[in-house]
């Protein structure tokens, strides 16, 4: 069982919450994630550890309320416990060695995710800008906690009632137009912003790291169901990534294996609120 | 006198028809009165070859001996000296090839039904609480890596010889492939727990959600005073064919589509993990996983499920009994046939599979035979789901986090015949060293690694 010390709501739909978890903790780096299980009759989904104390052996999780299983992780108050929670899982984001400028994108809860990759690059001495998208201004989450590990933080919004209108690609081309020269870019967020921000990145030639997001069971590569295709070959997201040459992943075949149960998603999610309003009893 | 009747007594099965659309057990067990008629059929050999056939030495005409008596308890005792795990080799072992291949009766008829009659022990016993035996511990500690079939049989032998054993788990259930792979209408979860449970209660410790090599190192736990390592591992990693279209929806590796269904329950409403019943269903392979998975996609609804095998129904290395079975509940076997392609449709979901016919040669050195494609012999059947049991490999994780581990070219702990690994104090055994196999095997393995690193703790301690 693993306690909840800390909930904090982000936004309406995004809820941070540190969990109790000292050998997760002790191990944790940028870019790993853990798989969680609220309860005996739920399922294991995926999350990014968003952060580590490793002195008081918690981790954060920072997770958006999409489907059932979030939506009940949500309901969840401080002291309560999760039934399982097994990490630190996936390969540590590697950045490569000089890098003196980078852009770190993030889109909606991906921003929660990107937070980690701009700290550790931030720490290691690279210039970091980051660029983060939302849909309007009532849901931007972390700006304090983003503005204190980067140079630069450029807020977009869909619908301009916050920083600049448009889209994070739209930022990125702008900046790097007006001569930002970049060493890298990671992009971290919803798989259709990941790819168009690699098809700004891709005709400068900046290396792009993105995060992938695809269906996981296990998480510790036996059943391949989080399969993705890079550079023409099968890659197990859970163990090969979740990090990947942005260059090089087929994203059109991500986004149609990531939509194969929406159906029975969507079933569940009004399945559990006409029922028990998000509470599962016995 | 013994009772001659030539074949074994019948059991109860569930009626095909009715069992193709439930998960619940297939076979029903013998009663008490068919146990004792089914263990008179003994004669009680005095060189027992049946035990020459069993992996892990049970002590077969004993136990029948006292079930032909009517004491359940007392053939209990005597099986459970050897194997922590009756309920499961009971029902999953095959028999045909191992203890039953050897019994004198099938010479002339059928051989005594010693598998039949292991799970009539353990499950009768079941209901009944036995005092757990008196263990001086002594204080030692070892670490089981994987609670699968290996890495349990392995920590109930060094339990009984009073070591202090933690099994870490990777999932969230103990139990290995025997929880995620082999499904409930062949071998009951409740049972695996019970025969978990037992585990328990002689005193080790199962701690979950650990993934070694991810959360602590071989070599972290040795400095937290284990004394010696058994890595039961197994062969996770599921191979797939590489051919175009297995990024297509609906195309699963048989251990996503077990998992799914046997660990996560999927098939049942109040559990959260989905899996979708499809219409017609393709598994390539010819083994027990593919029987499993083709077994579970008629349950899930499925109007056609088909087996697709390079080689003929005579080279299929699956059990007889569960072919038979297979094809009582209506699955197609498509024998000489090997996929080429898997065709999607506009919105990149499975529409069909194209394959190949296949002519057998003749035995390779392996002594299997070899089969070569047939010219413009393509063709395609419908289908919306695809589901590959075309065999697995050892997950790398823990080679690759443990110094001086060495492993062969298909990625295999090398071990002495003793299962010492490369690296002092660290043993191995089940389909981590052998590749995929049975789970009686890794039993074996599990057996003789506790024996070793019993053995290894004692010469230390001089």
């Amino acid at each position: 069982m693993f306690k909840i010390l800390k909930k904090r709501e982000l936004n309406e739909q995004v809820t941070l919450m540190e969990l109790d978890a000292p050998l997760i903790a002790k191990k944790a780096l940028a870019g790993q994630f853990i798989i969680f299980r609220t309860d005996e009759l739920g399922e294991r989904i995926p999350l990014t550890i968003a952060d580590y104390d490793r002195e008081k052996g918690s981790i954060t999780i920072i997770f958006q309320k999409v489907g059932k299983s979030t939506i009940q992780l949500g309901s969840m108050k401080e002291g309560d416990s999760i039934l399982d929670v097994v990490g630190p899982l996936g390969v540590p984001t590697h950045f490569g060695t000089d890098i003196k400028r980078a852009a770190v994108v993030g889109g909606g809860v991906g921003c929660a995710i990107a937070y980690p990759s701009a700290k550790a690059l931030n720490n290691m001495g690279v210039k970091v800008d980051i660029i983060a998208g939302f849909r309007s201004k009532d849901i931007v989450i972390l700006e304090d906690e983003m503005r204190a590990v980067s140079k630069n933080l450029y807020i977009t919004t869909d619908d301009g009632s916050y920083g600049t209108k448009g889209f994070v690609t739209n930022k990125l081309s702008e900046l790097i137009d007006s001569g930002a020269d970049y060493d890298l870019v990671v992009a971290i967020g919803p798989v259709p912003m990941m790819k168009f921000v690699c098809e700004v990145t891709k005709p400068h030639d900046i290396k792009t790291i993105v995060s992938l997001n695809p269906i996981m069971i296990d998480g510790t590569g036996m059943c391949g169901g989080c399969r993705v295709k890079v550079d023409g070959k099968t890659k197990y997201a859970c163990v090969d990534g979740p990090d990947f040459d942005g260059f090089k992943v087929d994203f059109d075949e991500l986004m149609r294996r990531n939509s194969a149960y929406k159906n029975q998603e969507n079933e569940s999610k009004t399945h559990i609120c006409r029922l028990t309003g998000g509470v599962r009893h016995g | 006198m013994a009772n001659m009747q030539p074949t074994k007594t019948p059991i109860k099965e569930q009626d095909p028809k009715i069992r193709a659309r439930n998960f619940e057990e297939v076979c029903c067990g013998y009663t008490p009165e068919e146990a004792v008629n089914e263990a008179k059929r003994c004669l009680n050999c005095k060189n027992k070859p049946c035990v020459s056939g069993c992996p892990v030495g049970v002590r077969i005409p004993e136990f029948i001996s006292k079930v032909s008596e009517g004491d359940f308890e007392g053939a209990y005792r005597i099986i459970t000296t050897t194997n922590g795990l009756p309920a499961v080799c009971g029902r999953v072992c095959p028999q045909e090839s191992q203890c039953e291949g050897k019994c004198v009766r099938g010479i002339k008829g059928e051989p005594v039904g010693i598998g039949r009659l292991e799970r009539f022990v353990a499950d009768y016993m079941m209901n009944k609480t036995t005092a757990p035996e008196k263990i001086a511990p002594n204080g030692i500690k070892v670490a089981i890596i994987g609670s699968g079939p290996s890495g349990l049989t392995c920590a109930s032998d060094l339990a009984k010889l009073g070591y202090s054993v933690t099994v870490f788990e990777a999932f969230h259930t103990a139990g290995g492939v025997l929880m995620y792979g082999i499904p409930e209408f062949r071998l009951p979860k409740a049972t695996v727990m019970h025969e978990i449970d037992n585990l328990k209660a002689l005193g080790v410790e199962i701690k979950t959600d650990m993934v070694i090599g991810k959360i602590l190192s071989i070599d972290e736990i040795m400095d937290m005073g284990y004394k010696a390592v058994f890595v039961g591992t197994g062969a996770g990693l599921p191979n797939f064919m590489g051919i175009e279209g297995e990024g297509l929806v609906g195309v699963f590796s048989a251990n996503e589509y077990l998992t799914r269904i046997n660990l996560m329950k999927a098939y049942l409403d109040e559990y959260d993990t989905p899996v979708k019943r499809y219409r017609s269903v393709a598994v390539v392979g010819g083994g027990n996983v593919a029987m499993d998975a083709a077994r579970c996609a008629m349950r899930l609804g499925a109007d056609n499920v088909y087996v697709i095998y390079r080689r003929s129904e005579a080279e299929m290395p699956a059990r007889r009994e569960e072919i038979h079975h297979a094809k009582e509940e209506g699955i197609e076997f498509v024998y000489l046939t090997n996929p080429i392609e898997i065709l999607g449709d506009d919105g990149g979901a499975v529409r069909a599979i194209r394959c190949q016919r296949m002519s057998l040669g003749e035995p390779g050195k392996d002594g299997r035979r070899s089969v070569s494609p047939i010219e413009a012999s393509e063709y395609d059947i419908d289908i919306d789901c695809c589901i590959m049991a075309i065999g697995t490999s050892p997950n790398p994780l823990i080679r690759s986090t443990t110094s001086g581990l060495e492993v062969n070219k298909r990625g295999c702990l090398i071990v002495d015949e003793g299962m010492l690994t490369t690296k002092q104090g660290v043993y191995a055994g089940g389909d981590a060293v052998t590749g995929a196999a049975t789970v009686i095997l890794a039993m074996g393995a599990g057996k003789t690694a506790a024996k070793s690193i019993d053995e290894y703790l004692r010469g230390e301690g001089k």
